[in-house]
């Protein structure tokens, strides 16, 4: 009559494995949601400094990065080692930079022009020559809203070569 | 009825399978951007205007990323003391028109008349590194934000950069959005940016 009999099992009981679906779709949607589509192929060398005093960039949609830095060593035969501008997937000289940019711009609809920011994401052993014109540049074509894009850090690391 | 009763289970087995497929594709095809930094306005063409000297603090970055302020060689870390001191110099006399009450600097007549005339001017190099360009640019931008973040603590009792912050919150409400911008246009109002950039040679 006893209630708690020791009834000795030989298998060791199974671990259900019922919820392992909810566990790994719970897993799915978090990497759904915080995560952004890689869009661009680098072929620039894009190490970005650090600052401190950083904004989010908010908005995705009205957003055109524009990177800058050494091309890569397989481009390098070809293109040498003077710093490069990248759009999309393509080297840019600066001479078509202006044209280009318009034309980014007006892939955008019509009522976010006016607000379209220039992300700059330049490598910091760039030198101010390329990114002054780049700025000229883009006053000419009137399109004033710029982001010098940063890693969130302590700015005086960029000064240690 | 009891047909319905009969339609045969489809077999949940593999859905495990199925998530984890998908969730390998986007943990491979993903990446978490880096998308902050410091906003900037370029100016529109044209425009100059003749600015007594005293109001502008003139910053020089050369090729070897060396820095000259006001004409003197100065280390990177002293340029945030030197900018604050600068713009919140206030040295209007106190009859005049632009008299800045809530400056607390040294009020030298030598140097900015008020903050909303105080303009920095950033002059580089082409050789200039970009590294060194994105510091000097941060440290200026600290102390503007440590100016109106005192100014906001003494008007509001809260720092500048939580107003910015609770502004850009997407749960705030629309009518506390309104109040927020009012207070953010004030503070700006009392410390405006004025950064002047040229390049030379």
């Amino acid at each position: 009559m006893s209630k708690f009999k020791f009834k000795k099992s030989k298998n060791t009981p199974e671990v259900s494995t019922a919820s392992l679906p909810d566990i790994v779709f719970m897993l799915l949607f978090f990497f759904m949601t915080v995560t952004v589509m890689k869009d661009d192929a680098l072929k620039v060398t894009n190490e970005l400094p650090n600052a401190s005093e950083i904004k989010k960039l908010e908005k995705k949609d009205r957003i055109i990065t524009v990177y800058i830095g050494k091309p890569e060593e397989r481009f390098q035969a070809m293109l040498g080692t003077e710093s490069k501008i990248q759009i999309d997937d393509k080297f840019v000289s600066i001479e078509n930079f202006g044209s280009v940019m318009l034309e980014k711009i007006s892939e955008k609809p019509k009522h976010i022009r006016p607000f379209v920011t220039v992300s700059l994401k330049v490598d910091k052993t760039a030198s101010m020559g390329l990114i002054s014109d780049v700025k000229e540049k883009l006053r000419n074509i009137n399109a004033l809203k710029i982001n010098y894009t940063t890693y969130e850090g302590d700015s005086f690391q960029n000064l240690l070569k | 009825m009891s047909s319905r009763e009969e339609v045969p289970k489809v077999n949940a087995g593999s859905m495990a399978d199925i998530a984890f497929l998908l969730l390998i594709f986007f943990l491979v095809t993903t990446s978490i951007e880096t998308d902050a930094g410091i906003n900037r306005m370029l100016p529109g063409d044209g425009e100059s205007v003749v600015i007594p000297q005293r109001n502008i603090l003139p910053i020089l970055i050369n090729g070897n990323d060396e820095l000259m302020v006001d004409g003197e060689v100065i280390e990177i870390k002293d340029l945030k003391e030197l900018t604050i001191a600068f713009l919140d110099n206030g040295g209007e006399v106190p009859q005049g028109r632009n008299y800045c009450e809530y400056c607390q600097g040294a009020r030298d007549v030598l140097s900015s008349d008020n903050p909303e005339e105080a303009i920095v001017s950033l002059m580089n190099n082409r050789e200039t590194s970009y590294g060194a360009y994105i510091t000097v640019q941060n440290e200026l931008a600290a102390a503007y934000s440590t100016l109106r973040n005192r100014e906001a603590q003494r008007l509001f009792k809260t720092d500048f950069t939580s107003l910015e912050e609770r502004y850009l919150n997407e749960q705030t409400s629309a009518a506390e959005k309104i109040k927020l911008k009012e207070k953010i246009k004030m503070i700006q109002g009392l410390y405006p940016m004025k950064l002047s950039e040229a390049e030379r040679n």
